[in-house]
């Protein structure tokens, strides 16, 4: 308990008293002066969006993997797990070499006239990558012990494919899609080592809220810093609240069905 | 939908036939075309960022690879990281066994507040995890007058680096043993204790044992994030070549001066580590087949209670 605090709690205590040590009107200021405002909405708009695509294409491929047999199933299965492996700077530089101008995807995307890296689209890129497996290894043990005998029984009473999906599978998935999604989109909202390099990083357009806070800290600005870190905090906490709230009313609903 | 044997059946002798009696066929279709959506997701996102790291380091030659490699200011990153790995890891792997032995064992008041404090790292950015040590231990910080008066320095030095490292790593050991200890039980302990065993031969011979590769799973993932960690460390280390600079960090500051051969080459040092670890994980996996699923319902309840 003692190193718990010492470690975790103190640090983060610390945090909110300094936001609030050069008062009110100042913290007021600097959340709401035009460059925080525009990096917290990219920060927060892409890490949604990320987590929405990794909720949809990773329940295609906890999908795939959990029911069908393809060649090399289980290396691919083991990659999923690159994202927590993998060091973000690592993922980051190589991600921007990909997309960029130049890069092996980018030069493709290029002519369609889509430019990923270096700009807000480069950033849900890079966040999509960190936050795939948590989809992926939510969904997947959840699916694995979903009964194939009740889809064979809205089979056989004439339920098409789709809607079997739609009314028997999907509505079991939920709650694990959720916490997948969530999950992802916590992750997502503090990242930093693999948003910097493929961002560009121009202020107003592509500037995550963190690399805000570190430019703050590095310009000595440490009220400044702490004010955006603070305003972070409590939108993620706000939104996992909200997560969660409608987790478990999706849980009662599909008990009470 | 059930079934590889009809799928494998219908070949392209038979596949005709099938086509025109209709669902089946859509079915395989539908089939193909999500494995093919998958597969062609986890290239882009996946796979190619791996093969590009490779491709970059070695794209000037294995000469510049090694110059890059064995530069001074690279072993002295790749010597700072292996330290920090070095405390970091045991540390919170002493601290992982305690808290996850506490919270399935004992009955105690606040043990649902310790266990979605242990989960709190997952949930905060590592800058602003970063940013906190700064405001504790640096010069203008809580404890910054006390430190420059004895001359201790923590942040922009090794042990805010450490620091740093002990935040981000310190959920992975306590939550890949909590689901194993908790489907162990209390029973093997409660019998070596009433055989007469002493509260240590009972967590030696007993607990031990039972957790080993629980345990190796999660030094494993503490390992590679304490080695990997590049936010966190960003904001407190200074960025001091040969003296606060760890791997990931060394990347960025080649990168950054455009020296993007050297970058990938240390770079894909960072990379066989993560490939390593993912092989360990798998064998482990494959050892202990529900090693898998408490992972996935340590991941599960982790969203629960953030």
């Amino acid at each position: 308990m003692l190193y718990l605090s010492l470690i975790v709690l103190i640090p983060l205590s610390a945090t909110f008293i300094r936001s609030l040590g050069a008062g009110w009107g100042h913290f007021w200021a600097v959340v709401t002066a035009g460059r925080v405002v525009a990096s917290l909405r990219l920060s927060f708009g892409a890490a949604l969006l990320a987590a929405a695509v990794n909720a949809a294409f990773g329940l295609v491929i906890a999908w795939v993997l959990v029911r069908y047999t393809f060649p090399f199933k289980r290396l691919i299965d083991a990659m999923v797990d690159l994202p927590f492996a993998l060091p973000t700077a690592v993922a980051g530089i190589a991600l921007t070499a990909l997309y960029a101008p130049n890069g092996w995807l980018g030069g493709l995307l290029m002519p369609l006239g889509i430019q990923v890296a270096f700009t807000p689209l480069g950033v849900v890129v890079a966040l999509i990558f960190i936050g795939l497996p948590f989809v992926v290894r939510t969904l997947q043990p959840v699916l694995e012990e979903l009964d194939k005998d009740v889809e064979q029984a809205a089979a056989t009473l004439g339920a098409s494919e789709w809607q079997t999906f739609s009314r028997v599978i999907l509505p079991a998935l939920w709650p694990a899609l959720l916490t997948g999604f969530a999950l992802a989109f916590a992750r997502a909202v503090g990242e930093y080592g693999s948003v910097i390099f493929i961002a560009g990083n121009m202020p107003m357009k592509s500037e995550i809220a963190p690399l805000l806070i570190i430019t703050k800290l590095e310009q000595y600005d440490y009220a400044g810093a702490t004010a955006i870190a603070v305003v972070m905090l409590v939108l993620s906490f706000a939104l996992m609240l909200g997560i969660n709230a409608l987790q478990s009313w999706t849980l009662t609903r599909n008990g009470g069905a | 939908m059930e079934a590889p044997s009809i799928a494998a059946g219908c070949d392209v002798s038979t596949g005709r036939r099938l086509r025109k009696r209709g669902p089946r066929q859509g079915v395989r279709w539908g089939r193909f075309l999500l494995i093919a959506t998958a597969l062609a997701f986890l290239a882009a996102f996946l796979l190619l960022p791996l093969l590009v790291v490779f491709a970059q380091a070695l794209s000037k030659g294995a000469g510049v690879y090694l110059s890059a490699v064995s530069d001074p200011m690279a072993w002295a990153a790749i010597k700072l990281t292996l330290m920090v790995a070095a405390i970091a890891v045991p540390m919170n792997l002493v601290f992982g066994v305690v808290s996850a032995w506490a919270i399935t064992k004992f009955q105690f008041r606040g043990k649902s507040a310790l266990i979605s404090l242990i989960d709190l790292p997952f949930a905060v950015s590592p800058v602003i995890a970063g940013l906190t040590y700064i405001l504790l231990f640096g010069a203008h910080g809580w404890f910054g007058a006390y430190l420059q008066e004895h001359d201790i320095r923590i942040v922009f030095a090794v042990p805010g680096i450490v620091l740093a490292t002990l935040f981000v790593t310190f959920p992975f050991v306590a939550r890949e043993l909590i689901p194993v200890m908790q489907a162990q039980g209390k029973d093997d302990e409660e019998t070596a204790l009433s055989l007469g065993a002493g509260g240590w031969q009972v967590f030696w011979h007993v607990t031990l044992p039972n957790i080993r590769w629980g345990l190796l799973y999660g030094v494993l993932l503490c390992n590679a994030r304490a080695m990997g960690e590049f936010g966190a460390v960003s904001v407190v280390s200074g960025h001091i070549r040969g003296l606060t600079n760890t791997m990931p960090l060394h990347v960025e500051i080649l990168y950054n001066e455009y020296n993007y051969a050297a970058a990938f080459a240390v770079a894909s040092l960072l990379a066989l580590l993560a490939l390593l670890t993912l092989a360990g994980k798998s064998l482990l996996e494959w050892r202990q087949p529900e090693l898998r699923h408490t992972v996935h319902l340590a991941r599960a309840t982790t969203g629960k209670q953030a």
